[in-house]
């Protein structure tokens, strides 16, 4: 314990005096201000005159503007986030001569990556907390709405997952930076898996679904079914990615009007007419609960991403070459 | 060299890489603070030695005790009190030579309170004391090797493994080390082992040299205990280079 203490207040001190951590501060400030402020002028445009509708707060968070939400954006920068505090954090100690050092000393040699983990999920939580803070103040100085408990409920959720989804890929680039000997390879291999899992997976999916089950045109039209099983097939494959994974699970904390995490509901005309009758937020606990397995889902493969980083560090020789 | 306590012993130690020996059957003592020089050329098994003895690496067969404990079951007993300066010694070049000094007495447990004298002492000792904050990135070559010797011995070992503690310096660089090395022993009752393939800086401060080559230990004890062995007449008319290419000649 004493040892992973000790490391994780190092690491601490190196990320707050380093650039990097200005720079990737500086960047999520920029963005959240400038879309915030986008997003909440439209929102004022758009309340005039009416009655506050429900969970107005959490729009400042999804809503999209005229560029893109700031949801959305975490979905798609923090990956790199995670990839960036920790790239290098094995394969520096290994080039400056200085894990050699380290595991000599009387630690246990797993402190050394538990703590640059932990300083990693650290610096994540900082930096997501402040951020959320800033938008929110900026947001009830422009709307006007202070957020009730539902919604404060609701945002913690949404640090978590965030958390757990940038810690994902904080524990990919640890384990490159484990593998590799270069810092420089270990970031390219973690910018490839990241583009690879969060682009090319959704587009391959559709692909892929619609050669194994191809949606049926008959004389008749469309069938109902083949376009439901194609559907299907391409929600499996792309849940794949983390980033549908994080988009779905963030979309419904986040909206509480969204029922379903499904992208395609076949409805008969009375349940259309019951939902746009009765168009009620979902209560925090039912939004939850429909998207559990994802943020377990998230969950399972930051841990399992953590554990194949520990397997591998703990089995290598730390030979002074 | 009087009976004192022994601070390392290896039995049979054997390290195999992929059906390559490395280190094969190594026994070996070392006496409380007495200097031992482990002479090789470079590939003869001496660092390998060294990271068994610190359980950074296990052995394929064979035992060590260092001060009576096993590195493979209790590394953390032996790093307490191992210290160990690795060839070429890596620093935080960010940080100055106090906070590098200061971090490494942290993971050892020393409380600051503690740490911050002994820091003051040893920079003292190993003439750095000038260049306490100064960024160890700005060290030459020959500064970042004596902070090196500061850092092993923050931890108040009772021996010290130098991998090569002279290398790459200049030649009133190298004095200077080999001077401090005697030093931990004759002042501080410190075992040291140093692994060198540099002969004349062996003989001036070493008490026993163990000769490595191809992974076997081919002769050990005294500079005069190996020369009679081996050339059947006193120290007194040959050097330890001599000795040791005679030694290769027929470990050949």
């Amino acid at each position: 314990m004493r040892g992973i203490l000790t490391i994780f207040r190092k690491e601490m001190e190196d990320h707050f005096s380093s650039t990097r951590f200005l720079i990737i501060s500086a960047v999520i400030v920029m963005v959240g201000v400038i879309v915030t402020s986008m997003v909440g002028m439209a929102i004022q445009e758009e309340l005039k005159g009416m009655v506050k509708p429900t969970l107005i707060f959490l729009l400042l968070f999804t809503s999209t503007g005229k560029l893109f939400s700031f949801v959305q954006f975490i979905g798609f920068f923090g990956p790199l986030i995670g990839i960036i505090l920790g790239f290098d954090a094995i394969n520096r100690e290994r080039i400056s001569r200085t894990l050699s050092k380290l595991v000599s000393q009387p630690i246990y040699r797993d402190s050394i990556i538990n703590a640059k983990f932990l300083t990693g999920v650290t610096i994540t939580a900082i930096i997501l907390v402040a951020i959320i803070l800033l938008i929110s103040g900026l947001g009830i100085k422009l709307i006007g709405v202070v957020p009730g408990a539902e919604e404060v409920g609701r945002l913690l959720i949404y640090l978590i997952v965030t958390l757990l989804y940038i810690s994902f890929w904080l524990g990919i680039s640890i384990l490159f930076s484990v593998i590799f000997k270069s810092t420089a390879t270990s970031a390219l291999a973690s910018l490839a898996v990241w583009i690879f899992f969060s682009f090319f997976v959704g587009l391959g999916a559709g692909f892929v679904s619609d050669a194994i089950a191809p949606v049926n045109q008959t004389s008749a039209g469309v069938d109902a079914e083949s376009i439901m099983r194609n559907v299907k097939v391409q929600r499996i494959i792309s849940l794949f990615s983390p980033m549908t994974l994080y988009g779905d699970a963030t979309g419904m904390i986040l909206d509480p009007m969204r029922k379903t995490t499904s992208a395609l509901v076949l409805m008969g005309p009375l349940e259309r007419l019951s939902i746009s009758r009765f168009q009620n937020p979902l209560p925090l606990v039912e939004s939850l609960y429909i998207t559990l397995p994802h943020i377990v889902s998230l969950a399972a493969i930051t841990i399992l991403c953590f554990g194949i980083c520990y397997l591998v560090f703990m089995k290598q020789e730390v030979r002074a070459v | 060299m009087d009976e004192g306590k022994l601070v390392v012993e290896a039995k049979n130690l054997t390290k195999e890489y992929k059906g390559f020996k490395a280190v094969d059957n190594l026994t070996l003592e070392i006496k409380e603070g007495e200097i031992f020089g482990f002479l090789g050329p470079n590939g003869a098994g001496k660092t390998t030695t060294i990271l068994m003895f610190l359980g950074l690496t296990e052995p394929t067969s064979g035992t060590v005790r260092i001060c009576g404990f096993d590195p493979v079951k209790e590394p953390l007993d032996v790093k307490k009190i191992v210290g160990y300066l690795p060839e070429n010694v890596g620093f935080y070049d960010d940080m100055n030579a106090a906070q590098n000094l200061r971090y490494v007495a942290r993971l050892n447990g020393i409380p600051d309170e503690i740490s911050e004298k002994r820091i003051e002492e040893l920079l003292l000792e190993v003439g750095l004391a000038g260049d306490k904050n100064k960024k160890v990135g700005t060290f030459s070559k020959g500064m970042r090797q004596r902070l090196g010797i500061a850092e092993t011995l923050i931890k108040e070992p009772k021996v010290v493994f130098l991998d090569e503690p002279t290398i790459g310096l200049d030649p009133e660089g190298t004095n200077q080390m080999l001077d401090m090395i005697k030093s931990l022993s004759t002042k501080k009752g410190i075992a040291v082992f140093l692994t060198s393939h540099l002969l004349d800086q062996v003989q001036r401060i070493c008490d026993r040299v163990g000769i490595m080559y191809n992974g076997n230990l081919i002769g050990v004890g005294t500079i005069d205990e190996l020369a009679k062995e081996k050339l059947g007449l006193g120290a007194e008319k040959f050097t330890l280079e001599e000795i040791y290419m005679k030694f290769f000649k027929q470990g050949e």
